[in-house]
C-alpha cells in the first residue's frame, strides 16, 4: 500500500516546510505589527510560548499536573538578573545574549533539586506537593530579600558593554530578535525531545505506569528527568523574561503565575504539541487585551476554562484538528451551517451575559463613576430595570436557540464522525 | 508556663479548624478519588454566606445555614460539572476545580467587596473563656470568664486569656470529628458510602444510586468546608485573600497524614496547627540563640540574613518545610498506607 502522503527522501518535505513558515513568521511578525505596544507583546509571546511548552512536557507529555511551574521560570529570572548586573559590574564577563541560559541552568539547578522530592509521587499528589514547593518559594522570596529584593524587587539594564555590530539590546526590536532566535531554538529542541528515546518512555509512564515499570523502567527517573528538562526551559523563559522587563519581582514565582500556565496551556491544548504554543499567544493576549478590555476578565476567564474542561479537554488544538479530520474528509461543507448558527447564537449569550456582568461590576467597583456602563458602544443603566431586562431576554433567547442548535450540531457531528470511521475501514479494506 | 498552655490550646484549635477543612477534603478525596482545589473556596464562601446570614437573622442561624447552602451549591458543582468530567479521568476533575476556584474568587469580590468585611462574633463568644493569671509568687490561677483589671495591675502579674471563640472552635471540630465518625462507622448510610467507594458495581446492583451517593458526599464535604469558614471567618479575618492563605495549608496536611487518611489528616493538622503557633510565638534567631548561649557573635554572623531570621519569621514556611522533610523520609505521609 502507498504512503497516503509524499515523502521526499531522505528529507521530510513537510516538516521542513512547517519550521521554515515558523521561522518566516517570528522573523516578519515585528514588520507587520511594527507599533511599540506590538512588539512588547511580541516578546511576551515568545517567552509565553517557552514557557508554555515546557509546562508541556509535564502535563501533556508526562501527565502531571504542575501546580509550581512559574518557581523555574522565576528563579530562573532571578539568576539571570543577578547575572545581568554582575556583567554589568564587570565581575563577570558574559555577553547579553548568553543570560537567559544563565536563567535556565538556575532553573535546571532548581529543578534538579525540587524535583527529587516532588517527582516522587505522581498523580494528584504530585499536584499538591508542587503546590506546597510553590508557596514554600514564594514566602521565602519575601524573607530573603538581600537575593529577591523584597516587594520591589530587582532591577537592571540589559544595555551592558560595548554594542556588538550595532547590537546593544538596548531598543525592544533587538530584544524581540533574541527572544525570537532562543524561542526557535528552544521550541526546536522541545520537539526533538518529544522523538528521543526518553520522551517516548515518558509518553509512556504518562499512560501507563505499570507496565513501564514491568520492562524495566523506574517511572520515578523518568519523571525526574523529565522535571529537569523542564526546569531547564523555563528557566530560560524567565531569563529571556528579565531581560525584557528590566526588572524582577516576587510575583514572578506566585501562584497566580504557576496557574495561568496551566490555564493557557490546557486552553491551548496539552495534547499535541503546538498547543501550548496556541495557549503561550492566547497568554499574553488575555493579560494584555483582555484586561484592559473588561474588569471582568478573571471571570471569563475561569468560566472559559470551566467549559473547556468539561467540553472540549483536548483545548483549541484539539479542536483544530478534528476539524481539519473532518476536512481532510471533505465533510467541513456539511457542518458549516451549523458552526455558522452556533457562532451567532453564541455571541448573542455572550452580548447578554456580558451586559448583565459588566452592570453588576460597574455596581459593585465604580457606581462613583455615573449611571451609564458604555458596553460595546452601547450605553446600558444598571440602576433601569429595562436594562436589566432587555439583557436577560437577549441572554435567555440566545440561550434556547444556541440549546436548539447545538442538539441538531452534535446529532450531524456524530453522524458526520461515523462516516468517516466507516470511509476509514473502507479504505483500509481496499 | 501559662505561655505553653495558651498556645498550645490555640495551636490545638487551629489544627482542628484545619482538621474540619481537610477531612471534607479527605472525605471527598477518598470517596471520589476527586481532589478539590476549590475547597477552600467552599471554606470562604461558608464565611460570606455566614456573615450575611448573620447580618440579618444573627450569628446562630447563620452557623447551621451557611454550612448547608455551601454543601448545596458544593451538591450543585457536583451534579453539573464534576459528574460530566469523570469519564475524562482524574486530571480533567481536578482542573474543572481549579477552574472553579477562580470564579468563587470573582464572584465573591463581586458581592462582597474586595476589602474584609466585620464578621463579628456573637455577644456570647467575645470575651475570653477564662483567664490564667501568673502571680509574681510564680503561682498559677485559674478563673472562668475574664478577670477584673485590678488582679492583673498588680507588680509581676501576667494575665494571659483564652478567646472564647477559640474554645468553641474546638468543640465544634471535636463534635464534628465524632458525629463524622459515628456515621460512617455505626450507620447504615456510612455502610452504604463505604461499599460505594470499593464496589461501586455491587451497590448499584444492590439497588441504591451510586452517582446521588458520590453527590451527597461532595455536598457533605463541602458542607463542612463550610461550617469551617464559619468559625474561621469570625474568629479571623473574611477576606478574599482567606482562601488562598488557608489552601495550600491543608493541601499540606493531606500529603503530611498520608492522602486519604482521615486519622493521618487529624494528626496532621493537630501537628501543623501547633508547630505553627508556637513558631509564632517565639522570637529566636540563630543569632539570639548562640549570644544565649555564650557564643561570640561577628558582625558578620549578626548581618547573615539566613541566621538572623526568627522563627515567628519562618512561622509561615513551616507547613511546606515539614511537607518536604516528610516527603524525603516518609513519602506515604505519617499514616499513610500507599507508596507512589
Amino acid at each position: 500500500m502507498s504512503k497516503p502522503y509524499y515523502e521526499f527522501k531522505p528529507y521530510n518535505v513537510g516538516r521542513w516546510i512547517v519550521w521554515s513558515l515558523f521561522a518566516l513568521v517570528l522573523l516578519g511578525a515585528p514588520l507587520v505589527f511594527s507599533g511599540n505596544l506590538s512588539i512588547t507583546m511580541l516578546s511576551q509571546m515568545g517567552i509565553a510560548i517557552i514557557a508554555c511548552l515546557s509546562y508541556n512536557i509535564l502535563l501533556g507529555q508526562g501527565g502531571m499536573l504542575s501546580f509550581g511551574h512559574a518557581v523555574y521560570t522565576g528563579l530562573g529570572a532571578y539568576m539571570a538578573m543577578h547575572a545581568l548586573n554582575a556583567a554589568a559590574d564587570g565581575q563577570w564577563p558574559i555577553p547579553v545574549s548568553l543570560i537567559p541560559l544563565v536563567g535556565g541552568v538556575a532553573g535546571l539547578f532548581f529543578a534538579i533539586l525540587f524535583g527529587y522530592v516532588t517527582t516522587k509521587k505522581a498523580g494528584t499528589p504530585f499536584a499538591m506537593i508542587t503546590l506546597g514547593m510553590a508557596e514554600l518559594v514564594f514566602a521565602m522570596s519575601l524573607m530573603f530579600s538581600e537575593f529577591f529584593g523584597g516587594e520591589a524587587g530587582i532591577s537592571g539594564n540589559r544595555v551592558v558593554g560595548e554594542a556588538f555590530m550595532g547590537i546593544s539590546f538596548g531598543p525592544p526590536r533587538q530584544v524581540y530578535y533574541l527572544i525570537a532566535a532562543y524561542t526557535f531554538v528552544c521550541v526546536g529542541l522541545m520537539f526533538a525531545f518529544t522523538r528521543t528515546p526518553l520522551g517516548r518512555i515518558l509518553n509512556a509512564v504518562r499512560d501507563n505506569p505499570e507496565r513501564v515499570e514491568f520492562i524495566g523502567y523506574n517511572t520515578q527517573k523518568v519523571r525526574y528527568l523529565a522535571f529537569m528538562i523542564a526546569g531547564f526551559f523555563a528557566g530560560i523563559a524567565g531569563g529571556l523574561g528579565a531581560l525584557n522587563f528590566e526588572i524582577v519581582t516576587a510575583e514572578v514565582v506566585g501562584a497566580a503565575r504557576s496557574g495561568g500556565y496551566l490555564l493557557f496551556t490546557f486552553l491551548g491544548g496539552a495534547t499535541f504539541f503546538f498547543g501550548p504554543i496556541i495557549g503561550g499567544i492566547l497568554m499574553v493576549l488575555a493579560a494584555v487585551l483582555l484586561s484592559e478590555l473588561t474588569k471582568a476578565w478573571l471571570l471569563y476567564l475561569g468560566l472559559i476554562f470551566l467549559f473547556m474542561v468539561m467540553y472540549a479537554p483536548g483545548g483549541i488544538a484539539s479542536l483544530i484538528m478534528m476539524n481539519l479530520r473532518v476536512a481532510s474528509f471533505g465533510k467541513l461543507r456539511e457542518v458549516w451551517v451549523a458552526y455558522l448558527a452556533l457562532g451567532v447564537t453564541a455571541l448573542v449569550v455572550l452580548l447578554g451575559g456580558g451586559a448583565m456582568v459588566e452592570m453588576i461590576y460597574h455596581l459593585q467597583l465604580d457606581a462613583a463613576m455615573g449611571d451609564v456602563v458604555k458596553y460595546l458602544g452601547m450605553s446600558l443603566h444598571p440602576k433601569d430595570a429595562g436594562s436589566w431586562f432587555g439583557a436577560a431576554f437577549v441572554t435567555l433567547t440566545g440561550l434556547g436557540i444556541f440549546e436548539l442548535t447545538r442538539r441538531q450540531f452534535s446529532a450531524q457531528w456524530a453522524e458526520i464522525q461515523t462516516e468517516i470511521e466507516k470511509e476509514i475501514k473502507r479504505r483500509e479494506t481496499q | 508556663m501559662e505561655f505553653f498552655i495558651i498556645s498550645m490550646l490555640n495551636g490545638v484549635s487551629y489544627g482542628l479548624l484545619l482538621f474540619l477543612l481537610s477531612s471534607g477534603l479527605t472525605l471527598i478525596f477518598s470517596m471520589m478519588g476527586v481532589l478539590n482545589f476549590a475547597h477552600a473556596s467552599f471554606y470562604m464562601l461558608g464565611a460570606y454566606i455566614g456573615y450575611s446570614v448573620a447580618q440579618l437573622v444573627g450569628f446562630w442561624p447563620g452557623l447551621i445555614v451557611a454550612p448547608l447552602v455551601v454543601g448545596a451549591l458544593g451538591a450543585l458543582f457536583e451534579r453539573l460539572t464534576l459528574r460530566r468530567v469523570h469519564k475524562f479521568g482524574h486530571v480533567p476533575e481536578l482542573l474543572v476545580t481549579f477552574g472553579l476556584s477562580y470564579i468563587v474568587l470573582e464572584l465573591v469580590q463581586l458581592i462582597w467587596g474586595r476589602t474584609a468585611v466585620e464578621f463579628a462574633p456573637p455577644e456570647l463568644l467575645r470575651g475570653p473563656a477564662f483567664t490564667l493569671v501568673h502571680h509574681a509568687n510564680d503561682t498559677l490561677e485559674w478563673f472562668w470568664g475574664s478577670v477584673d483589671g485590678a488582679v492583673c495591675a498588680g507588680q509581676g502579674v501576667i494575665c494571659s486569656p483564652f478567646p472564647a471563640t477559640r474554645g468553641f472552635m474546638m468543640l465544634v471540630a471535636l463534635l464534628m470529628l465524632v458525629s463524622l465518625w459515628l456515621l460512617l462507622t455505626r450507620t447504615r448510610i456510612g455502610l452504604i458510602i463505604q461499599a460505594a467507594l470499593t464496589h461501586p458495581e455491587m451497590v448499584e446492583s444492590l439497588g441504591h444510586n451510586v452517582p446521588r451517593v458520590l453527590m451527597l458526599v461532595f455536598g457533605a464535604g463541602t458542607g463542612l468546608a463550610g461550617l469551617a469558614g464559619v468559625i474561621g471567618g469570625s474568629t479571623f479575618v473574611t477576606e478574599p485573600n482567606m482562601a488562598a492563605t488557608v489552601g495550600s495549608v491543608i493541601f499540606v496536611v493531606v500529603v503530611v497524614g498520608g492522602m486519604g487518611s482521615l486519622s493521618g489528616a487529624f494528626l496532621a493538622s493537630l501537628l501543623i496547627g501547633v508547630i505553627q503557633t508556637f513558631a509564632v510565638g517565639l522570637d529566636h534567631s540563630f543569632v539570639s540563640v548562640a549570644q544565649q548561649l555564650g557564643m561570640e557573635v561577628s558582625d558578620a554572623m549578626r548581618e547573615n540574613s539566613v541566621l538572623k531570621l526568627t522563627l515567628s519569621q519562618v512561622a509561615p514556611i513551616l507547613p511546606y518545610l515539614f511537607l518536604v522533610l516528610i516527603l524525603i523520609f516518609r513519602p506515604k505521609g505519617l499514616l499513610g498506607t500507599r507508596e507512589g
